[in-house]
């Protein structure tokens, strides 16, 4: 066990966990952050995506020791309102079907655009083939993807 | 306008009272059928329940309870729609609130058949005008003005002639004073302003900002994690374990194992399993729960042969459960051997045999699909609280109805002790129907007399079985000298359960058929997924269809609807379970929005159309292969559900559906050794990916002003044969075997 100064969504946040857990499981079970989803656990469907100074990564593969006292940001830390540009254009498509899958595609795809404002079809793709939505919504939030980037 | 009867004999369908805090309450059946005629016939009784209520509060504020789990087809959205447009109120200031299983109120509470809309539609108009009559007699009475010179728009009553209005709020308590009327007058769709109009998800907001609506989200103060660990092969049982070394770890409060369900319980059809003696590992988080049934130490032992009795949907079903270790080869193996054997005759026309014997030309051809995993991306989950007294229990379900009776009869409480909060559910596809899960989840409880958490891992989710069923079937077809279809045979297989929908298209529309199934059994479990049965018989048959029509020199689409002329003009047999005038329009549609014959036309295309839950679907999917690798370029889908009730709702499941078709048939399979599932998360086991999906999906409605019918599931099963056909065009090939990716690329 150690003591972590967790910086999440610009709030600090103290606990006692074993180094070894995942960010994921401290953030859903140690802190309540609810908004990240569980899907795999093995880094392959990306429902557990997080922002870790910026950059998008797996919480479910980044343990509390990877992460310290770097700048984590949560769906939750995006916006509470939904006033997140890509949130919005979320709304705009109503993008989601059961939803599961969409605050790690939303988290996601706020990386890739802070990265490339502007991207093409072929780069949204590729940059989110990491997140899976068993739903199907693809068409759609490529459809958000390039509403967003247009603000 | 149509004039609805809202009572029948002594009984209303429909009762008010004044609501807490004022107001009007009207409780109504959500579920009441569509005629007079049925509900007076029907299950009369079971009818009269009242299972859903309306609200609307002295500030005008309107509350519609849902007792319907939603899994992402939007009902929370679109059921409040009709009602609201009954009623003319501003659906902005409706709001639905997610009910609590309660047997007493609530009944039919299944998301499965894409049946919620088909069978609320009735009942939930009715009770907006029957809210909207009171309201307007109300408003008469304290104007003293005729109510016929009333008129309701937008949540406001309006008497013109006097220039005095007033919204729902001012009369919701008068209102429900008014004797609640035998009769009233339901609005002309044309009329309609709310349905059919797209309107947004109303959770869209608490999914975008993470608000913990699912399942997997729903803890109390106290709560204690606890995972399980299932043997690891079908066909094996717990015999010992030894859990000192798991038991050390930290936040481990307690390991042990335990049964599902009680030796002398009758298992209902929901209460499938294959594991019903399991470990549960119980402690103070996920991660540590998981980490301590890492170091379990598990013998094993084979489970013997067993006969089970389950109450099935409509009677009595035997289960025979072989022993034994099985293989994906072994499966392949049996299947080969019994589609040759004897088989059950499910129907038959003319003389099949015969015209089979003397037939110019008889193609035949062998179409399989693999076992498939559901996956919803929320893994299988459940919250437990269970004392001697009573029990919570809250979470993604897809029957709740039926899993509160099997805990009733494993925890020892009865009924009206247990409650079951329904939450959103992160994806189902069938396989939240099967409520082992839960189950587990109470038994945990009971047993360490805390509130728990039960959650699967991904693996536990996808190794625990209840998969679709592995399916075989041979297609022959007959032709005539000038090139005509003179029979049709289908023999369909599976294990453990066939396909068969013996009665759908081409029956009706060929002289001589015959249609045979046969199945082999197992002792892997199986349940329903997206459009039972219909997404492989769709799949084979339709991509049968196309080599037919190939081999008679027609236009795949022409030759589809020469038949539905036949059936329509002429049908052979009387239960053919389709209408074969709205199946020709939805073709016809396609036809026309796809482009289908143009010059221009894409040339790697595949059609395919289907008819299952009520609804008609039709799709011509365009392929391009890049580097090698097939991709789904477009598709042009078109549908026939009745009235839209939420047409951008309803085109985003027509895309769930399509996207989810294309990568199951693409990917989609789930394979044993000795047992085992040879795959157990998204690293091997392949789901749809966005660089895999289809680039644009284009999706149409038939417009006809006929009730709602499902959605959730019929444009799923054509796109396997849509697929298979564009693919054929692209390759040159024909894909028989399912997943196509790895049979032929
Ligand atoms: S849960 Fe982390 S990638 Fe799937
Ligand atoms: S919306 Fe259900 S998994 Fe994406």
């Amino acid at each position: 066990m150690a003591i972590y100064n967790l910086n999440i969504n610009g709030k600090k946040h103290q606990l006692n966990v074993d180094p070894e857990t995942p960010m994921l499981w401290v953030l859903r079970d140690h802190l309540h952050f609810l908004g990240t989803k569980f899907g795999c656990g093995i880094g392959q469907c990306g429902a557990c995506t997080i922002h870790l100074e910026g950059e998008a990564v797996r919480s479910c593969v980044t343990t509390i020791s990877e992460v310290g006292t770097k700048a984590v940001t949560t769906i939750e830390g995006l916006s509470v309102d939904g006033t997140h540009p890509v949130q919005k254009a979320w709304l705009e498509h109503d993008v989601a079907q059961c939803g599961y899958c969409q605050p790690g595609q939303i988290m996601n795809a706020t990386a890739l655009l802070k990265r490339n404002p502007h991207p093409t079809d072929q780069e949204i793709e590729e940059a989110m083939a990491g997140n899976i939505c068993r739903c199907g919504t693809y068409t759609r939030i490529k459809a958000a993807i390039k509403t967003a980037a247009k603000v | 306008m149509a004039v609805e009867q809202i009572k029948f004999g002594r009984r209303s369908f429909i009762k008010s009272s004044v609501a807490a805090g004022g107001g009007l309450l009207l409780a109504f059946n959500w579920f009441a059928p569509e005629s007079a005629k049925a509900a007076v016939s029907g299950a009369e009784s079971a009818w009269f329940k009242i299972n859903a209520y309306l609200k609307i509060s002295s500030q005008g504020g309107i509350t519609i309870m849902s007792p319907n789990p939603e899994v992402g087809q939007n009902i929370k959205t679109s059921m409040p729609m009709i009602l609201a447009e009954e009623l003319d109120a501003n659906w902005k200031s409706v709001v639905v609130e997610q009910a609590p299983l309660d047997t007493n109120l609530y009944t039919r509470q299944l998301a499965g058949g894409s049946d919620s809309i088909r069978q609320s539609w009735p009942g939930l108009r009715r009770a907006g005008a029957t809210a909207r009559y009171m309201l307007v007699e109300a408003a008469a009475r304290k104007w003293n003005v005729p109510s016929k010179e009333i008129t309701v728009e937008s949540g406001v009553l309006l008497h013109q002639l006097s220039g005095r209005k007033g919204h729902f709020g001012e009369f919701a308590l008068e209102a429900a004073k008014i004797p609640v009327p035998s009769e009233v007058q339901l609005k002309d769709l044309t009329n309609f302003s709310i349905v059919g109009k797209s309107q947004k998800n109303v959770d869209g907001l608490g999914i975008v900002t993470g608000m913990p609506l699912f399942g997997l989200d729903y803890i109390q103060p106290g709560t204690l994690y606890a995972t399980i660990a299932h043997p690891p092969a079908f066909g094996l049982r717990l015999k010992s374990f030894n859990a000192t070394k798991a038991k050390a770890m930290p936040g481990i409060k307690d390991i042990f194992s335990f049964k599902t369900f009680n030796d002398d319980y009758k298992r209902q059809w929901t209460d499938t399993s294959s594991f019903t003696e399991l470990i549960a590992v119980v402690g103070n988080s996920t991660w540590e729960v998981m980490n301590a049934r890492a170091e379990l130490v598990v013998e094993w032992e084979q489970t013997p042969e067993s006969r089970i009795i389950m109450a099935g949907f409509r009677s009595d079903m035997e289960v025979n459960v072989p022993a034994g270790l099985e293989s994906t080869a072994d499966h392949h193996r049996k299947m080969k051997e019994a589609a040759t054997g004897p088989a059950k005759t499910e129907r038959r026309d003319g003389n099949p045999e015969e015209t089979f014997r003397t037939a110019a030309k008889v193609i035949e051809r062998i179409y399989t699909a693999p076992f498939i995993a559901h996956s919803p991306l929320e893994p299988l989950n459940f919250f437990a609280d269970v004392t001697s007294e009573r029990a919570l229990l809250a979470g993604s379900i897809q029957s709740p109805e039926y899993m509160e009776k099997t805990l009733s009869a494993r925890l020892g409480l009865p009924l009206e002790k247990i409650e079951i909060q329904m939450t959103r559910i992160g994806g189902g596809f069938g396989r939240k129907l099967y409520g082992h899960y839960l189950v587990e989840a109470a038994v945990i409880s009971q047993m360490v007399k805390a509130p728990i958490k039960l959650i699967y891992s991904r693996e536990e989710d996808m190794t625990s079985g209840v998969y679709r069923p592995m399916y075989h079937a041979t297609y022959r077809a007959a032709l005539d000298s000038s090139n005509n279809l003179i029979a049709f045979h289908v023999k369909m297989g599976g294990i453990p359960e066939n396909a068969l929908h013996a009665n759908r298209f081409p029956a009706g529309a060929v002289d001589n058929y015959l249609a045979e199934s046969w199945s082999v059994p197992s002792n892997i479990s199986v349940g329903a997924m997206r459009a039972p049965g219909s997404n492989f018989n769709a799949a084979a048959e339709q991509s049968f269809l196309d080599e037919v029509a190939e081999a008679a020199d027609k236009d795949p689409i022409q030759f589809r609807l020469d038949l539905l002329r036949r059936a329509k003009e002429n049908p052979v047999g009387k239960n053919n379970d389709y209408n074969a005038s709205r199946y020709a329009v939805v073709l016809e549609l396609l036809r026309e929005k796809s482009g289908w014959g143009k010059e221009t036309s894409p040339k790697n295309r595949g059609v395919a159309a289907y008819f299952c839950h009520n609804s008609y679907s039709a799709q011509v999917v365009d392929v391009v292969v890049e580097n090698g690798i097939p991709r789904v370029e477009a598709v042009c889908c078109t549908n026939d559900c009745g009235v839209v009730v939420n047409p951008d709702a309803a085109a985003n499941m027509v895309e769930g559906s399509i996207v989810d078709g294309i990568g199951n048939a693409m990917y989609g399979e789930l394979t044993f050794t000795n047992g085992k599932p040879d795959k157990s998360n998204f690293d091997r086991y392949r789901i749809i990916r966005h660089n895999e999906a289809p680039r644009k999906i284009d999706v149409h409605f038939v417009e006809n002003n006929l009730p709602p019918s499902g959605l959730g599931e019929p444009p799923y099963p054509p796109v396997f044969a849509a697929l298979a056909n564009a693919l054929y065009k692209a390759t040159g090939k024909r894909y028989y075997h399912q997943p196509f990716i790895k049979n032929q690329f």
